[in-house]
């Protein structure tokens, strides 16, 4: 049995090894190709490892002077002033609020319109209509905050006497406006994916277009759907400039979409955007404001990740 | 002759469909749906059984551009189901199908079965219990699944998720069944099953059932129509077609010399 192998072996040696050394150079070359591949695939991951890195270190030096039960129950947030509170209670409810009101807009225009694109319109309206909206998910917030402030918020002060300039309401509804394209082309997705022999199957117990749509396909992609609108809700946590430019800019404890108020994002922004000397609180409150968001959106998309996992699974 | 007595539900005439671009996969059919009883349609695979079978309630209606000619007349009323002007869904009502691979809705076990009743409007809670209850005797699930109404009914076996389906068929108390091959995707002992199944279904309707398996057809069904290419080879009495062919094609399929 060894005399065999060893025979064979060596019969066999100058060609396996010319082989081998081909092989081996092949293999090195795909190696450094690989290595790049993953090189640029880790920038991605690295960056936001570093981002998370320094919010955590800067947001670390920020809580050495403030004690967190003071930062999570506080309902002043005032880093600036001579004497500073640290509550991050009036930011979350003005991102709340705008992100509230953006959803009550975006959830039913986005489901609506996903539903009708997927049941009802016809191939060409379909592939008319899916890349204007995507256009719509591409203008530039900078554009929409504008517009809330510039167009939406005169016409509601024509509606709503008394509505200050600055406010919630038409930044959220604007928002709302933004991720509306998210909302329908997500959720389409997740209706598209639903399978024929389902819909066949309601057609032929005599179900019409609409009771399929309502009953069968919706429900069927649902947990597409609410996936769908937690990366909406995400989205709308974290945008910047509309709130920047139309929402105000004073923190402020309140639900009311008719107030000015500030979010964590337009309190960022606006102190970003000043001068303040490094390492001092005020620089560090932002990293602290930051991590707040970082989390919120951090833990939205875990759930909308899982979410579609699951339904993914479905069939 | 059995033929000559046995009144007829429906029937093709001289029925040909057309696919969205110009397939001709049903040519010229004419062939009688005997109440009452339970016809299958054999022949190989491609040769237009599923196509035929979807005219009786118009599922090609969902997609564009199909076309249909001829007729499928349904007795009593006389009415060609196949007219512009006849509503598909009046035509679902009356004629409902079981497809191949179980598709039960994402809804309760319940829900399922009373879809077709909620879809026509039913809303007397007594009467949809009523009807969900003796649906699911009629698919001899009722023991099986009486205590867990509310569950999923994508936690059942495949072979339940079938009889749900012909449970949720029955609901609605059709006149015509369709099935296409309803066991292809179950174990021989879901099969034997819903093969019981069918053959008491037929005291209550009228049967039409897809099949590829040659024994079966013998098994549950009081006629046979073979078809190849789009065109019904032979039609007549299960017993007869298996015994006694008179088309060499079919004698050829039966015997697996071909197909
Ligand atoms: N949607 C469609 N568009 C165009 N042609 C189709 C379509 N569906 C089926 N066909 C064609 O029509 C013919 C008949 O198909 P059909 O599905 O009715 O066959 P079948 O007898 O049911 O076959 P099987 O036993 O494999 O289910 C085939 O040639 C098939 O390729
Ligand atoms: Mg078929």
């Amino acid at each position: 049995m060894n005399t065999v192998t060893q025979v064979l072996n060596n019969s066999l040696t100058p060609q396996i090894s010319d082989r081998l050394s081909k092989n081996f150079n092949r293999h090195l070359k795909e190696r450094v190709i690989e290595f790049i591949l993953m090189l640029a695939a880790f920038s991605a991951v690295l960056t936001t490892a570093a981002i998370m890195g320094i919010l955590l270190y800067e947001s670390y030096g920020f809580f050495e002077h403030v004690s967190i039960a003071d930062f999570l129950t506080d309902t002043v947030w005032t880093p600036l002033f001579e004497n500073p509170r640290y509550g991050i209670l009036p930011l979350v409810s003005g991102t709340l609020t705008v992100t509230g009101v953006a959803l009550l807009i975006a959830i039913p225009i986005g489901t609506i319109s996903a539903i009708y694109l997927s049941e009802f319109a016809s191939h060409r309206v379909r592939e008319t209509v899916k890349p204007i909206l995507e256009l719509l998910a591409g203008v530039p917030t900078i554009v929409f905050g504008f517009f809330a402030l510039l167009f939406i918020t005169p016409l509601l002060q024509k509606i709503i006497p008394g509505l200050p300039t600055f406010n919630m309401l038409s930044s959220g509804i604007v928002i709302g406006i933004m991720i509306i394209p998210y909302i329908a082309s997500l959720s389409e997705d997740a209706m598209r994916a639903v399978p024929m022999s389902m819909r066949e199957g309601s057609y032929a117990m005599g179900a019409t277009r609409f009771q399929t749509a309502i009953r069968v396909v919706t429900p069927a992609a649902i947990s597409g759907i609410v996936a769908a609108y937690i990366l909406g809700i995400s989205r709308a946590i974290g945008e910047t400039m509309v709130v920047a430019i139309a929402a105000g800019q004073q923190p402020n404890l309140t639900f009311n979409p008719m107030d000015a108020a500030a979010t964590i994002t337009a309190y960022i922004v606006q102190v970003a955007m000043g001068d303040l000397p490094h390492g001092s609180i005020g620089y560090q409150s932002i990293f602290a404001a930051g991590l707040v968001l970082m989390l919120m959106t951090l833990t939205l998309n875990i759930i909308g990740h899982i979410t579609r996992k699951r339904y993914s699974e479905r069939y | 002759m059995m033929t000559s007595t046995t009144p007829v539900k429906a029937e093709a005439r001289n029925l040909s469909f057309f696919y969205n671009g110009g397939n001709n996969a049903v040519k010229n059919v004419s062939m009688p749906l005997y109440e009452n009883k339970i016809t299958a349609l054999i022949g190989p695979s491609g040769c237009g059984k599923s196509t035929f079978l979807r005219c009786f309630n118009r599922m090609h209606d969902l997609y564009p551009g199909n076309k249909y000619e001829g007729q499928i007349i349904m007795h009593p009323d006389d009415t060609n189901i196949l007219e512009k002007n006849v509503d598909p869904i009046e035509v679902r009502m009356r004629i409902s199908m079981v497809f191949q691979k179980p598709n039960p809705f994402p809804k309760s076990i319940y829900e399922n079965v009373a879809y077709g009743l909620r879809v026509r409007g039913e809303k007397n809670r007594r009467i949809v219990d009523d009807k969900v209850e003796e649906a699911l005797k009629g698919a001899a699930l009722w023991n099986e699944v009486k205590d867990r109404l509310q569950d999923l009914a994508f936690n059942l076996s495949g072979g339940q998720q079938q009889r749900l389906c012909i449970a949720r068929a029955l609901a609605t108390d059709p006149e015509i069944m369709l099935f296409d091959e309803p066991t292809s995707a179950l174990d021989p002992i879901a099969t034997a099953n819903i093969e019981e199944l069918m053959s008491e279904l037929r005291n209550k309707l009228t049967i039409l059932v897809v099949t590829h398996n040659m024994q079966q057809a013998a098994r549950v069904s009081d006629y046979t129509a073979y078809m190849y290419l789009g065109e019904l080879i032979e039609h007549g009495e299960t017993d007869r077609i298996f015994t006694r062919p008179t088309r060499k094609e079919t004698e050829d399929y039966i015997t697996g010399k071909f197909g």
